[in-house]
């Protein structure tokens, strides 16, 4: 009964976001007032059904309703309450329905926060927000409905996917759909303002906020991903370069990008058109991200024909959406002139670069993930392209971003004098280079590009300290400045604080990658062997019986000058009802290193097949992500947005904000 | 009854499968430097029946045989090269992870670089046109944002 209630208020949603997508557009168009107001209530109701859908399912997962198709497939009533519930989108079918669910999400939020939008172009976003929902909606009811039933349920499940049992992954899709999904609202926007033929300061005010929330939740969402194939994966990577993690990277940097270019749209009024297109193109890429996860046509040309119908349906609203946001770009983005007049070196030239760079490295990492598909699909010619050819090609623009970053972070708006900038900033650039040197003389490292990597993050992490210093002004007085440091705008914070967790994550992978230690060897049980300076003893192999699955789990003790660590238990799982082995990791967790632990088989001579890790900074690579995440938080507490969204009630009390 | 069977399955398992361990202790080399030139050379093979995974990764059997095949031709005495060029004439260039700067695949090497030196240029050629402006007079305001600005200012 539920779950054909929530089956049917995922139909009614999709009724009202078609009469959503239509109403209010004509009504914009014809200036009804009445026609246009109706876009708020409708985009409240069609989150409100969207969720009742949602939790529907939710319901028949934590209930085992096993006359559901979807839930036979992927669970089983002996798995943790935790995964029944992050089983609902560990789907394809549920997944979508997460994608749909946090659409009409942001399309209500716009509802209820843009108040005080202008109330045509307020229609007209949650009518082209509604449409993408349309698409999406029919996609699901067509062709991956959840809801199906069994006609004869058995008995049990068949369990989901062991792999997707982790914690680091129960919630690894919700925030990269809010991310993903995120985007959509900037692609709204930027529809909406094409077909109003004007974008000024106050569309590029209202358009950051929602691009930098979806790329915070987009950077926490990769940071879990990366954590999690870290210790669940067995041997310790934190990136890949698959084709789906690809998937997300595309848009956080075409969205980085974005609300780089917004920042000159809101400040200047310039960049106009250009901000325009990141913005259909960030969202472009998270319909591609979508295709490549969900029609698998990246990893294999065939699998592609497994599910062609959905394959081709996604292709489809891919083609609509981004051929219509064109169309629509070559008609109008002319008619979207600069006004912001500046001189070569400045800010805005400063944000220019970043914006080609950032657009380059992610044009990249999209032609090398599409290039196996190209490559057969023109030529013939079966290539694969992997981590070698993305850690070449990708890294000089990683650089090149880290070396101009701090440089072009300090430069005043319009006119600035690129000798100051550079003066300013000599000190940490001594400070890097003297490290570097150190490092390369003294130390032996896996790898010069790692240790590149680890001296730029300094360099960013410093500039940033530096940079928020010197907006304490001129003299000596250090309290005045201190004081002062604490009065300055939540979005200058957010602004130093995003910057060094960027140098936070690029010490952790530099860090990791040159002085990482690797030891493989079969060990015997009370066996004692030395990695690096840490001293392990395998103590013990027993069979542990997990909720369901079954564990073969090493006690091995860690120690260092002859103080012991801890016991680290790397596993090898079996989940019999899903059929499939997975592995745990042991980790001895530390602020400046982990001690990795994977249990390899056991050898015919009785002992046991172990390869221990001392990765070095491995923590930071996420704390980095965490750090972003935070100035991006705090940079949208900042005081512009709250007056925005309060207009009328807040107190104009005597608070400068230093104007910029 | 049913504990026999799990131990069953759980027995066949793990015959089919050990997850996640790649490289086995009796492969590694026992001269670090040969070990570190093989490790180098697997991250660049692919390993032919998986899932976007070099053979340094893989736990597949294809790739435990093409690693082994690897240490045996380093202990021969032959160059990455030539140890890459034997395993290329076996299984073609799908087996690399770099794919060759040659033919269609330098589309894909030189895009990054082309589309940077084409972005630069573009760039400068707009900062050019913002430098070299004057200062265009303000766009008259509109009708509705005259009254909405009246309407402001009445406010306070």
């Amino acid at each position: 009964m539920i779950v054909e209630l929530g089956h049917f208020a995922l139909v009614l949603a999709f009724a009202v976001a078609i009469f959503q997508m239509i109403v209010p557009m004509i009504g914009a168009q014809k200036n009804w007032s009445a026609w246009m107001a109706v876009a708020s209530p409708a985009a409240s109701v069609q989150f409100g059904l969207v969720a009742i859908s949602f939790a529907a399912l939710t319901y028949a997962f934590v209930t085992s309703d096993f006359s559901l198709n979807l839930v036979v497939a992927n669970s089983h009533t002996d798995k943790p309450m935790l995964y029944k519930i992050s089983g609902v989108w560990g789907n394809h079918e549920g997944s979508l329905l997460l994608w749909v669910l946090t659409l009409a999400l942001f399309g209500a939020s716009a509802a209820w926060f843009g108040g005080n939008l202008p109330p045509r172009l307020r229609a007209r976003v949650l009518a082209v927000q509604s449409s993408v929902g349309v698409a999406f909606y029919a996609f699901i009811l067509f062709t991956s409905n959840p809801f199906l039933r069994l006609e004869m349920p058995p008995f049990n499940g068949q369990d989901l996917n062991p792999l997707l049992q982790d914690p680091g992954l129960a919630f690894h899709p919700p925030f990269l759909y809010l991310g993903y999904v995120g985007l959509s609202m900037a692609f709204s926007f930027a529809v909406a303002a094409l077909i109003e033929g004007r974008v000024d300061a106050a569309w590029a005010r209202w358009v950051r906020p929602w691009t930098l929330a979806a790329w915070v939740f987009l950077t926490i969402g990769i940071g879990l991903g990366s954590w999690w194939a870290y210790y669940e994966l067995g041997w310790g990577g934190f990136w890949f370069w698959d084709p789906v993690e690809n998937a997300s990277f595309m848009p956080w940097l075409i969205a980085a990008a974005l609300l780089h270019s917004a920042i000159v749209v809101e400040k200047r009024e310039a960049l106009k058109s250009w901000t325009i297109l990141l913005a259909i193109l960030a969202f472009g890429f998270s319909l591609i991200g979508t295709f490549i996860v969900r029609s698998g046509i990246i990893t294999s040309v065939h699998a592609f024909a497994n599910d062609p119908e959905r394959g081709m349906f996604i292709l489809l609203i891919l083609a609509v959406f981004m051929g219509g946001a064109f169309t629509l770009y070559a008609l109008r983005a002319g008619a979207m002139e600069a006004k912001g007049v500046f001189s070569t070196v400045s800010r805005e030239s400063g944000l220019v670069l970043n914006n080609l760079l950032l657009a380059v490295s992610s044009l990249v990492v999209f032609i090398g993930t599409i290039w196996p598909l190209v490559s057969e699909m023109f030529w013939d010619r079966t290539v694969s392209v992997g981590p070698p050819f993305f850690n070449a090609a990708f890294t000089p623009f990683a650089f090149a971003i880290a070396i101009a970053l701090p440089i072009g972070a300090v430069l005043p708006w319009k006119r600035a004098r690129l000798d100051r900038a550079v003066r300013a900033m000599s000190g940490v650039a001594a400070l890097t280079l003297a490290l570097f040197g150190f490092l390369y003389v003294f130390t032996t490292g896996n790898s010069l590009a790692g240790l590149i990597t680890l001296a730029l993050g300094v360099w960013l992490v410093a500039a940033s300290a530096v940079d928020l210093w010197q907006r304490t002004g001129q003299g000596r007085d250090i309290g005045a400045k201190l004081a002062r440091l604490t009065r300055l705008p939540r979005a200058d914070w957010g602004k130093a604080i995003a910057h060094a967790g960027v140098g936070i994550t690029f010490i952790g992978v530099g860090g990791l990658v040159t002085y990482q230690l690797e030891d493989i060897r079969v060990a015997q049980i009370g066996e004692e062997f030395d990695v690096g300076a840490y001293h392990l003893t395998l103590r013990d192999v027993r069979e542990v019986q997990g909720p369901n699955y079954i564990s073969t789990m090493a006690f091995i003790e860690v120690a260092q000058n002859g103080e012991i660590l801890g016991v680290l238990n790397p596993e090898k799982r079996i989940y019999p009802v899903a059929g499939m082995p997975t592995t745990e990791a042991g980790i001895d967790s530390g602020f400046l290193r982990d001690v990795y632990v994977a249990l390899g088989d056991p050898q015919l001579d009785g002992g046991w097949a172990v390869r221990t890790w001392i990765k070095p900074f491995a923590n930071w690579i996420w704390g980095g992500t965490i750090i972003m995440s935070l100035g991006g938080f705090l940079s949208l507490s900042d005081r512009r947005y709250r007056v925005a969204a309060g207009a009328k009630r807040e107190p104009s009390t005597a608070v400068g904000v230093p104007a910029e | 009854m049913k504990v026999v069977w799990i131990k069953a399955a759980v027995a066949a398992l793990w015959l089919i499968a050990t997850p996640a361990f790649a490289v086995q202790p009796d492969e590694v080399l026992a001269d670090p430097a040969l070990e570190a030139r093989a490790r180098e050379i697997s991250a660049e093979l692919r390993c032919v029946v998986c899932r976007n995974e070099s053979i340094d990764e893989s736990n597949a059997t294809v790739a435990r045989d093409l690693r082994l095949f690897v240490r045996e031709r380093i202990m021969m005495g032959e160059t990455n090269e030539q140890v890459m060029a034997e395993v290329v004439d076996r299984y073609g260039e799908y087996v690399l992870m770099r794919p060759p700067m040659s033919g269609s695949n330098l589309a894909l090497w030189l895009a990054g670089p082309a589309l940077f030196l084409i972005g630069i240029g573009v760039a400068a050629g707009f900062i050019r046109s913002r430098a070299r402006i004057t200062i265009p007079e303000e766009a008259a305001l509109s009708a509705e944002e005259q009254a909405a600005l009246k309407r402001i200012l009445s406010e306070k």
